[in-house]
C-alpha cells in the first residue's frame, strides 16, 4: 500500500460534493424545525465517497495486530481464538433487528438464548443465577458490589464501607470499589504471590462489606487457603468477590461458588472468546449466590412455568445499571462457543491453558527471572530478565517481542515485582508457535547480553516506532481539528 | 480426535507435559484442594457440530417475530450501509486488544482519533473520549465528572424529560456513589426553567443533565438554562440523541460543558439492546476531569504522525481508587462503526436521516389526529422524529392489535399515551397502515 496516500485521517481524504450512503426516503412532505431550535454551524464530518471509505479502513486495519494475526502472551487478558461461527451466530437478522421493547411474546428466542447462557454460567460458576446485563468486567465489579451493598442494608448493616483488596488486584477492583462508595484498604501478598490471610484476618472486622480475590491470582498461582480466607470473612459478616478475569484454568476443575464465593463476574470476551475488538464491547455478567438473586439488577429475564420467557423487574434489586440486557451479541457469541465446546471441550480448555503456560515458563526460566517458583495455571509472572546487566528492561524486551511477530506480554502488572511480565498463552496456541516464541524470548535475552542497543531502540519493523508519549500527555490533541490548528 | 479451536496432538501434550515434569495435565493442579474441585463434569450439553450450532440458533432466531417497528425511546431501527459490517469485520480490528502497544495498534488508535473528531464535531464540543459503554451509563459518568470537577459540591439536577432509563441509572450511580440526584420538575413536557432556578439556588448544585430531544421526542428550547446554571458554578450536561445533532443545535452552541448519550442512533443494528455506544465529549478545560480512553496524536522516533492513548494518569490501571472512573475497556468495534457510518453519510446524509424521520413523524402524527382517536399530547411543541400521543383507547390494546399486524406500534408511557418514532426504514406504505389500523380497529 502507497502509505503517504493511505496513512491519512479519512478527514484529509475529504472533498466537497462526495457521498459514500444512499438514504431511503418515504417521500413525505417538509416537516419545519423551528429556527431557533436549529443547528448553527454545520459539523465538519468528512465526505467521502463508498470505495474510498473502504479503501482506507482495509488500510488502516493492516495497521493492527489482531488474534487472526498472530500470537497474544498477554497476561490475565485471555486472548484466545474467537471462532468465525460465532461472528455469524449473533448477526442473524432476526436477532440483530430486534428492538429492547419488542414485546416478549415477539422475542422468545432472544430471550432463551440469555436465560441458556444465564443458567451456562450458573453451573460453570456455581452459582444461584447470573445477571448477563453489565456490559464489561469493570462494570460488573461496580455489579456486583452493589449487589454487596444492597444485601448489607436489605438488614440495615450501613456500616460496612471497606472493601478488602489484595495488592496483586487488577486496577478496576479498587476503582470499581470508589465508584460503588466504598473505601479501599490493600492486604499484602506473601513473597509467593498469594494472599497473606493472617494479615487480612487481622483486618477483618465489622466496618467490612467484602474482600475481592481473583483465583488463581494475577500472578498465576491458585489461592490454595481460598477456604479457609472465605470462611473467616464469612465469620466476620462479609462477602467474598471473585473476580473472573482468571477464571480460564479453573474450567472443569473447580467452581467459585463451591470455593465460598457469594458473588462474581465473569468476562465473556476472556474465559468465553468473544473478541476484544480493540477495546470493545465487552461483557461481564455476574452471579451471585442463593439468596443474593433478588438483588441483582433490573431488568431479569425468567422462565415461566408454561416454558415461556419473561422480562420482570422487582423493588428488591439493586436498581438498573443499563437501559436494556446488556451487549446481546456479545452475550451470543459466547453462547455459541459454550455449545462449540459443551462440557468435555471447556474442560480441556483449562487443561490445556495451564499447560501452555507451564511449558514456556519452564522452557525460559533459565534466562528470565521467576520470582514465584511453582506450578502456575493459565499465566506466570517473570521479573525481567535474570541477568539484569545490560540495563535491558521489561518494556525493551516487550516492544522487542513486536519485531518478531508477538504481542507484547502484559508489562509492569502485577505490582508486585519491579520488572512484571506476565505471560498467558491460552488454550488455542499450538505447540509450534509457543516454541516459536520461546526462541524470540531466548533470542531477545542473548541480544540484550551481546547488543543491548537493538533491544532498547526497538521495536524496528512495526508501521510506526515508540511514540513520545510525554508530548502527548503535555499538550493533548485529541481531534482533527486540534491537529490541523497545532500544525499551523 | 481433538476439539477443533485446540491445535495439541497426544505427542505434543506428551512433549510438553515432560518438560514441566508432569504425568498429567490434572499433576498441574495438585495445589487445588480436593474439597474444592468439582465432582464429575458440568451440567452442560457435549460438544456440538458446527452445524448443530447452526441448527440451534436457526431455531431460536425463528423463534423471534419480525415487526415494522415504531418504536424507539432512545433505539431507532436506523439503515447500516454494507460497508459498515463489512469493514467491521475485518479481523485485524475485530481481534485486537486495546491499543496499549501503539507500534502495532496504529489502525485502531487513528480510528478512535476519527471518531472522537467527528463526535467533537456533532456535540460542538471541543474534546470526546474514545468512547463508554451506552448512553444510560455515559450520562452516569458525566454526573460523576461533574462532582468531582466541582469539588464539594454533591447535587446533582437531572431534568425529568430525561428518559427513564437514563434516569433510572443514573439514579443507581448516585446511590451508590453517594450524590443527591435531584429532579427537575416538567412543565407541559419540557424542564421548567423556573424550577431549575429554584433548585440551582442551594449553591450545592454540581451539574445538571438536560436531554435533547427529550425522552417525548420534544426538542427543548434550552434559551437562558446554560447562563443560569454557569451563574450557579454548576456544569451543563447534556443528554442527546446522537444522530440529531446533525439538524439540532449543539450542546456547544447551547452552552453545555458536557454532552453524553447514546449513538446507536448513528446506523447501529438494534440488536436487542447492544452493543451500543455511549458519547461523552466535554470542553477542553475539563479533559483531564474526563473518564475513559482518549487517543491523542503525538510523534515517534523517526518524527511520523502517531497515535497514543494518552492522559492515562486518570485511568484505573495507573490511578487504582484514586481513578475518575472505574472503566477500563471502550466500546471500541462500535467506535469503528461510528467512524465509517459518519465518513460514510457525512453531514448531509446524516441531515437526509433526520429529515426523512421528521418528515414521516409529522405525517404519521398528522394521519393518527386525523383518525380523531389520537392527538398530540404536547401539540405546541416541536419534534423530530419521536412525539408522544394521547389515545382515546386503551394503548396496551392497541400494542397488542399492531402485534398481531407485525407492527410494533411504539412505547406505552401510560394507559392513555404512547410514544412514537418514524425513520428512514418506514415506507410511506407502512405509516399509512398504522393510521388505518388506529382508524378501523376499536382496541377494546
Amino acid at each position: 500500500m502507497n502509505k503517504e496516500y493511505y496513512g491519512k485521517l479519512i478527514f484529509e481524504l475529504s472533498r466537497e460534493g462526495r457521498s459514500g450512503a444512499a438514504i431511503p426516503d418515504a417521500g413525505c412532505p417538509d416537516a419545519q424545525i423551528p429556527a431557533a431550535l436549529a443547528r448553527v454551524h454545520t459539523p465538519e464530518l468528512p465526505q467521502a465517497d463508498e470505495p474510498t471509505v473502504v479503501r482506507h479502513y482495509t488500510n488502516m486495519s493492516a495497521n493492527n495486530f489482531g488474534v487472526d494475526t498472530g500470537f497474544y502472551p498477554l497476561g490475565s487478558c485471555t486472548m484466545k481464538y474467537n471462532p468465525k461461527i460465532n461472528e455469524e451466530m449473533c448477526s442473524l437478522p432476526a436477532m440483530a433487528s430486534l428492538h429492547p421493547h419488542a414485546p416478549a411474546e415477539t422475542t422468545q428466542g432472544a430471550l432463551e438464548a440469555y436465560w441458556t447462557l444465564q443458567r451456562a454460567l450458573s453451573e460453570i460458576g456455581g452459582m444461584a443465577e447470573f445477571t448477563l446485563n453489565p456490559f464489561s468486567g469493570a462494570h460488573g465489579e461496580l455489579t456486583g458490589l452493589m449487589v454487596i451493598r444492597a444485601y448489607h442494608d436489605s438488614w440495615g448493616d450501613h456500616a460496612r464501607t471497606k472493601v478488602i483488596v489484595p495488592d496483586s488486584a487488577h486496577g478496576t477492583n479498587p476503582a470499581s470499589a470508589a465508584v460503588a462508595g466504598l473505601k479501599v484498604v490493600e492486604v499484602k501478598s506473601l513473597p509467593d504471590g498469594t494472599v497473606d490471610a493472617d494479615a487480612l484476618e487481622a483486618m477483618l472486622d465489622d466496618s467490612v462489606a467484602a474482600v475481592m480475590m481473583t483465583n488463581p491470582n494475577t500472578a498465576g498461582i491458585f489461592e490454595s487457603n481460598v477456604a479457609r480466607i472465605t470462611d473467616m470473612v464469612h465469620r466476620a459478616g462479609a462477602l467474598m468477590y471473585y473476580d473472573g478475569a482468571n477464571l480460564n484454568p479453573m474450567l472443569g476443575i473447580a467452581r467459585p461458588g463451591d470455593m465460598g464465593f457469594d458473588v462474581m463476574h465473569i468476562n465473556l470476551h476472556k474465559t468465553f472468546s468473544t473478541p476484544h475488538g480493540g477495546g470493545g464491547p465487552g461483557s461481564g455478567p455476574v452471579g451471585v449466590r442463593d439468596g443474593l438473586e433478588k438483588f441483582l439488577p433490573n431488568p431479569r429475564v425468567v422462565k415461566n412455568s408454561d416454558g415461556t420467557f419473561g422480562i420482570t423487574a422487582s423493588g428488591e434489586a439493586l436498581g438498573s445499571i443499563s437501559a436494556t440486557l446488556g451487549n446481546f451479541a456479545v452475550q451470543l457469541r459466547a453462547l455459541s462457543y459454550i455449545l462449540s465446546l459443551g462440557k468435555e471441550g471447556l474442560a480441556e480448555a483449562g487443561l490445556l491453558a495451564t499447560l501452555n503456560a507451564n511449558y514456556i515458563k519452564e522452557s525460559l526460566r533459565d534466562l528470565y527471572k521467576l520470582p514465584i517458583d511453582r506450578v502456575c495455571k493459565h499465566e506466570f509472572v517473570f521479573d525481567g530478565l535474570a541477568d539484569k546487566n545490560s540495563g535491558v528492561t521489561t518494556l525493551d524486551i516487550a516492544k522487542r517481542l513486536l519485531d518478531y511477530g508477538f504481542h507484547a506480554p502484559t508489562i509492569y502488572f502485577p505490582l508486585l515485582f519491579h520488572e512484571s511480565l506476565m505471560i498467558e498463552p491460552t488454550e488455542t496456541e499450538s505447540k509450534e508457535t509457543l516454541d516459536c516464541f520461546i526462541k524470540a524470548m531466548r533470542d531477545i535475552a542473548r541480544e540484550a547480553a551481546e547488543n543491548p542497543e537493538v533491544v532498547k531502540t526497538a521495536p524496528h519493523t512495526t508501521p510506526v516506532s515508540r511514540p513520545d508519549d510525554t508530548a502527548a500527555a503535555l499538550n493533548p490533541t485529541v481531534t482533527w481539528k486540534e491537529l490541523k490548528n497545532s500544525a499551523g | 480426535m481433538n476439539h477443533r479451536y485446540f491445535p495439541h496432538t497426544p505427542a505434543d501434550i506428551a512433549e510438553m507435559l515432560e518438560r514441566c515434569g508432569a504425568a498429567t495435565p490434572g499433576d498441574l493442579y495438585a495445589d487445588v484442594p480436593e474439597q474444592l474441585r468439582l465432582a464429575g463434569e458440568y451440567d452442560l450439553p457435549t460438544s456440538m457440530t458446527e452445524k448443530e450450532v447452526r441448527d440451534y440458533f436457526n431455531r431460536l432466531a425463528s423463534a423471534n417475530r419480525q415487526l415494522t417497528c415504531f418504536a424507539g425511546g432512545g433505539f431507532y431501527h436506523r439503515y447500516t450501509p454494507a460497508a459498515v459490517p463489512a469493514l467491521m469485520s475485518r479481523s485485524e480490528f475485530l481481534t485486537s486488544y486495546t491499543p496499549y502497544q501503539p507500534e502495532i495498534s496504529q489502525g485502531t488508535l487513528q480510528y478512535i482519533f476519527e471518531y472522537q473528531s467527528m463526535m467533537a464535531e456533532l456535540t460542538g464540543l471541543d474534546v470526546s473520549n474514545a468512547s463508554m459503554y451506552d448512553g444510560t451509563t455515559a450520562t452516569a459518568e458525566a454526573m460523576m465528572m461533574a462532582v468531582a470537577a466541582t469539588r464539594k459540591r454533591n447535587t446533582v439536577l437531572i431534568s425529568g424529560s430525561v428518559a427513564p432509563a437514563v434516569r433510572n441509572v443514573a439514579a443507581t450511580y448516585a446511590r451508590y456513589h453517594g450524590i443527591d440526584l435531584q429532579e427537575i420538575e416538567s412543565d407541559n413536557g419540557v424542564t421548567s426553567l423556573d424550577d431549575l432556578k429554584q433548585k440551582l439556588s442551594s449553591g450545592k448544585v454540581a451539574g445538571v443533565i438536560l436531554p435533547q430531544p427529550n425522552y417525548f421526542g420534544i426538542i427543548e428550547d434550552l434559551t437562558g438554562f446554560a447562563d443560569a446554571i454557569h451563574q450557579a458554578g454548576a456544569l451543563m450536561i447534556m443528554n442527546c440523541i446522537a444522530s440529531d445533532l446533525a439538524v439540532l443545535r449543539s450542546p456547544g452552541e447551547w452552552g453545555a460543558d458536557i454532552a453524553a448519550g447514546d449513538a446507536q442512533s448513528l446506523g447501529m443494528p438494534l440488536s436487542y439492546g447492544g452493543p451500543y455506544l455511549g458519547f461523552l465529549c466535554c470542553t477542553k478545560a475539563l479533559i483531564r476531569k474526563m473518564p475513559g480512553r482518549i487517543v491523542g496524536a503525538t510523534k515517534d522516533a523517526g518524527g511520523n504522525r502517531t497515535f497514543v492513548l494518552t492522559l492515562q494518569a486518570r485511568e484505573q490501571h495507573i490511578r487504582r481508587d484514586k481513578a475518575t472512573s472505574n472503566i477500563c475497556s471502550n466500546q471500541g468495534l462500535m467506535a469503528l462503526h461510528t467512524a465509517i457510518y459518519l465518513s460514510l453519510l457525512g453531514t448531509e446524509g446524516l441531515k437526509e436521516v433526520c429529515t426523512a424521520g421528521a418528515n414521516g413523524a409529522h405525517y404519521l402524527a398528522d394521519k393518527l389526529t386525523r383518525t380523531g382517536k389520537m392527538r398530540l399530547k404536547y401539540p405546541d411543541r416541536p419534534f423530530l422524529n419521536e412525539f408522544a400521543m394521547s389515545c382515546d383507547f386503551d394503548v396496551d390494546c392497541m400494542l397488542k392489535v399492531c402485534t398481531a399486524h407485525d407492527i410494533l406500534g411504539g412505547i406505552k408511557l401510560d394507559n392513555h399515551s404512547i410514544l412514537i418514532a418514524v425513520t428512514e426504514m418506514q415506507t410511506i406504505e407502512e405509516l399509512d397502515r398504522l393510521a388505518e389500523i388506529v382508524a378501523t380497529s376499536n382496541f377494546a
